[in-house]
């Protein structure tokens, strides 16, 4: 088995453990320092997934959740092509990658027990789906544009609508979750969970792009929302993982 | 050069695109992925759970955990992942004893949660173990190292029922007692 290096991760882009404007961060983030693992580590490889794995309709939103219940029904909201791909920072195309993503549907609601939104279910939509990067490391998935919602963390605290993205490569170490947003969402100066993020750079680095060019005719709009994750750093071991 | 992707909360509602038939949606993944060992595992099993807490040692009761590990032979890689229970807060995996590969035996977990920006990498040991002396994270890990180590409950009444060894994992996302997590 072949093990690497990974680029040491940049903290500072990355939202800070503490936001106190989140006030969920407050009690959930450690405030001691992370330990740093140096060299060979279990977590520099990780799970592979079997593309047998993803059904027909996975990557539809608009339909896997009526097609679950045996009808053809389709959830309502504005139909959206969502798709990129998935790269590390090296700009190496990362295939046959798991690519998971949740969202409330086109009234801000999700189907979840502990959700209380006042916006109606849509029984035609579930709010899930996956896929497998290509290849070339692309994915795409057709769902309807989620809605915007309140959440209790001010008086009046709004999410951007956004679509929950989780993301393996191929060690543990890439793992990683986050969120879509979408161009010209004026909620998105407003977000809490967005202003965890210092540099604006990154937080552009998370808003999905309208993308005409794939966008179907008298169909679907479309957004693009590349994915980089770790790269290999510039030193790699050579690891047969024969016990030790 | 290109920038990762910065991490977001993983949120209260995790359930729905990683363990979707936990949260009630039924039908359209056969199961949910990484719910059961696979088939193939070498090795002895064991039962690992815990809680996680919070600074306020309030039970975390959203969040979801991964784990990532050797089987018991060292050559196959088992990859799990379940919530922490919607109304008592505990996480359950039954898995088999990791074999000893790049240190002691361990168990790597990944765990996400609403409030949590940026999903926390951290490891389980295994207690009366003579290779955790010369485990290079447990012993860089210092006087915390104990935070990473599981402990086995009252063996008889824990495994009266299942038949195989019971490790204890709680975690503490802050305050004392914080578990160590990693920058790997
Ligand atoms: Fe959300």
């Amino acid at each position: 088995m072949k093990q690497r290096s990974l680029k040491q991760r940049d903290y500072d882009w990355h939202p800070q453990a503490l936001s106190p404007d989140y006030k969920s961060s407050i009690l959930r983030s450690p405030t001691q320092p992370l330990l740093r693992v140096d060299g060979l580590a279990s977590e520099l490889d990780g799970p592979a997934f079997s593309p047998d794995v993803i059904g027909p309709l996975d990557h539809n939103l608009i339909q896997n959740y009526a097609a679950a219940l045996g009808s053809n029904g389709e959830a309502i909201g504005p139909r959206i092509i969502v798709h990129g791909r998935v790269v590390d920072e090296n700009n190496r195309a990362v295939p046959d990658t798991l690519v998971e993503v949740w969202q409330a549907n086109a009234g801000g609601r999700y189907r979840h027990i502990n959700e209380g939104y006042i916006a109606p279910l849509d029984e035609n939509f579930g709010g899930c789906g996956r896929c497998m990067t290509d290849e070339n490391g692309c994915y795409r998935f057709l769902t309807v544009q989620p809605g915007a919602y309140p959440f209790p963390n001010g008086p009046n605290t709004w999410r951007p609508a956004h679509i929950h993205f989780s993301v393996f490569g191929t060690a543990f170490a890439q793992r990683l979750i986050t969120q879509m947003y979408f161009e010209g969402d004026p909620l998105i100066q407003h977000c809490a969970i967005l202003n965890a993020i210092a540099d604006p750079k990154a937080v552009q680095a998370l808003i999905g792009r309208l993308d005409m060019e794939t966008s179907v005719p008298m169909d679907c709009l479309a957004y693009r929302f590349d994915i980089v994750l770790r790269g290999e750093g510039s030193t790699p071991f050579e690891n047969r993982m024969e016990g030790n | 050069m290109l920038k990762e992707t910065p991490s977001q909360t993983a949120g209260p509602y995790v359930h729905i695109g990683c363990i979707p038939q936990y949260s009630g949606i039924d039908g359209i993944y056969p199961n949910d992925p990484g719910c059961a060992l696979p088939a193939d595992a070498q090795g002895t099993l064991i039962r690992l759970g815990g809680k996680i807490f919070d600074g306020n040692h309030d039970v975390v009761k959203d969040a979801l955990v991964e784990l990532w590990q050797r089987d018991g032979d060292g050559d196959k890689g088992i990859w799990l992942r379940q919530p922490t229970d919607l109304s008592n807060g505990f996480y359950q995996f039954d898995t088999v004893m990791p074999a000893a590969v790049l240190g002691a035996p361990h168990i790597c977990l990944w765990i996400v949660a609403r409030g949590i920006n940026l999903g926390l990498h951290t490891r389980v040991y295994f207690p009366d173990e003579p290779k955790n002396e010369h485990d290079p994270v447990l012993t860089s890990a210092g006087k915390r190292r104990d935070t990473l180590i599981s402990t086995r409950p009252d063996p008889e009444e824990d495994e009266s029922d299942i038949g195989f060894p019971v490790y204890r994992f709680d975690i503490r996302l802050q305050g004392e007692r914080e578990t160590v997590f990693l920058n790997v």
